[in-house]
């Protein structure tokens, strides 16, 4: 199938409209950390930065950095006004306790039930690292998952169990793809939307789990 | 009464055994005692267990000690994109290393500070975190048992000190430093600046001075990712 998916930027502008005004959010590594720069104009976020900031603005111009000043990735970052700083422990109570409205996790694999793997690919090389991730998603209100579709070799990402190793149980809400928005539901998974000149057909054979559908499955609609 | 503020850092890590336990603070760049980790370097003690959320920045932060195999086991989060020393070391069997979610990790050593004996949580329930762990229901959700992590000393980087070890954080340098500084048997603080008992606003303390027991001033040292 060589239709047109989303990009990256454009999934990225698609969860986005998922925030809602005025939430606390934390954005995670890959696609999340692009959300940043696709919030509708109407709307102010306060994002939760790990490390230990609430009211992260946008990253430092050349000139403007000061390390002490960074996000969880190490880039020099501004703040809004309003913003704090706080330690660890209160960073990840955060997280934890479900005072977070939305957290947005990049992902490997999401099952059905909501089972979210997105930490370390089986077999690859090095120690690799959870970082925030298991607390986040095992204390988020709205836990999005923003990947693509399939996988580079195109297995589904979409799949019955997850067979990575596995970040939290039954932990998403909403996956975003560069061909679809699925709600995960107690009946399973559930086709919102589609990309632009997709079928649901179509999407529903690029993934491992059954999506379901009400009626006719409107198309994704970015400004 | 004993004085906490010592003359030099060579000095300050001067009692530092072999084998020792240490918490490293810092986070994301910010906030790492990098003055105190090269007199460790200097020193040449072996055999450490680190603990601290990631392993290094090139030869910045811990992975100076990585990369004179001084730190025979870890226990972090994250040990990030740029830990090229750990990765030999740990590729090479010449380290160990145990990875915690990031806030279960700040909060085993927080209960270390707080004298609790663990604690249970739904983070990483299911996970390759969980194997090995007495596993209970609470409140109808599935949780696993995460126990303190206790250690010799903690390194700590702070912006300020008074002299009884009083401190404060510049912005996202906080991190770690607070929880680490009540975790350890012995707290050593780089700070950047040290000030007469009294400078700093009782309002305006940040970890107050019961936790620290040493400080050293440095000017402080950044590796950017």
């Amino acid at each position: 199938m060589d239709k047109p998916r989303l990009t990256r930027e454009q999934i990225a502008q698609r969860a986005a409209i998922e925030l809602p005004d005025g939430a606390y959010v934390n954005l995670g590594w890959g696609i999340p950390n692009l959300i940043a720069d696709y919030l509708p104009k109407e709307i102010t976020v306060y994002f939760h930065s790990e490390n230990g900031i609430l009211g992260m603005g946008r990253r430092a111009k050349p000139g403007e950095e000061d390390y002490d000043l960074v996000d969880a990735m190490k880039f020099p970052v501004t703040l809004i006004p309003g913003a704090s700083f706080f330690h660890q422990a209160d960073a990840h109570l955060m997280t934890r306790g479900g005072h977070l409205d939305v957290a947005v996790l990049g992902g490997f694999q999401v099952s059905e039930k909501g089972d979210l793997a997105n930490w370390k690919i089986p077999g690859a090389k090095g120690s690799g690292g959870i970082g925030g991730a298991m607390d986040i998603a095992a204390g988020a209100k709205k836990l999005i998952v923003c990947m693509e579709h399939v996988s580079k070799d195109g297995a589904p990402k979409i799949v019955k169990k997850c067979t990575y190793p596995l970040t939290g149980l039954e932990c998403v809400d909403t996956i975003v793809t560069d061909l679809a928005v699925i709600d995960v539901t107690p009946q399973g998974l559930s086709l919102r939307e589609v990309a632009p000149g997709w079928r649901p057909d179509e999407v529903q054979k690029l993934a491992g789990a059954p999506l379901k559908t009400k009626g006719r499955v409107p198309e994704i609609h970015l400004q | 009464m004993k004085k906490k503020v010592y003359p030099s850092l060579d000095e300050v890590v001067a009692d530092v055994p072999h084998g020792a336990r240490i918490m490293f603070g810092g986070f994301g760049g910010a906030g790492f005692p990098n003055n105190l980790i090269q007199a460790l370097v200097r020193k040449g003690v072996k055999n450490i267990t680190a603990i601290s959320n990631n392993c290094g920045t090139r030869e910045g932060e811990l992975g100076l000690m990585f990369k004179h195999n001084q730190i025979k086991h870890v226990i972090a989060s994250f040990p990030g994109p740029h830990s090229n020393h750990f990765q030999q070391r740990f590729a090479a069997k010449e380290v160990t290393l145990e990875l915690v979610p990031q806030g279960i990790l700040c909060e085993r050593m927080r209960a270390a500070g707080a004298g609790l004996q663990g604690f249970y949580t739904t983070v990483g329930v299911g996970t390759e975190v969980a194997e090995g762990k007495e596993e209970r229901t609470l409140e109808g959700k599935r949780c696993i048992l995460e126990m303190p992590i206790h250690a010799d000393f903690a390194f700590i980087k702070a912006q300020k000190a008074d002299e009884l070890g009083n401190l404060t954080y510049r912005l996202a340098a906080r991190n770690f430093n607070p929880i680490m500084a009540m975790a350890a048997k012995t707290t050593i603080a780089e700070v950047e600046e040290l000030v007469p008992v009294g400078a700093i606003e009782p309002e305006h303390v940040m970890t107050p001075a019961i936790f620290v027991h040493r400080i050293v001033q440095a000017k402080g040292l950044h590796y950017a990712g």
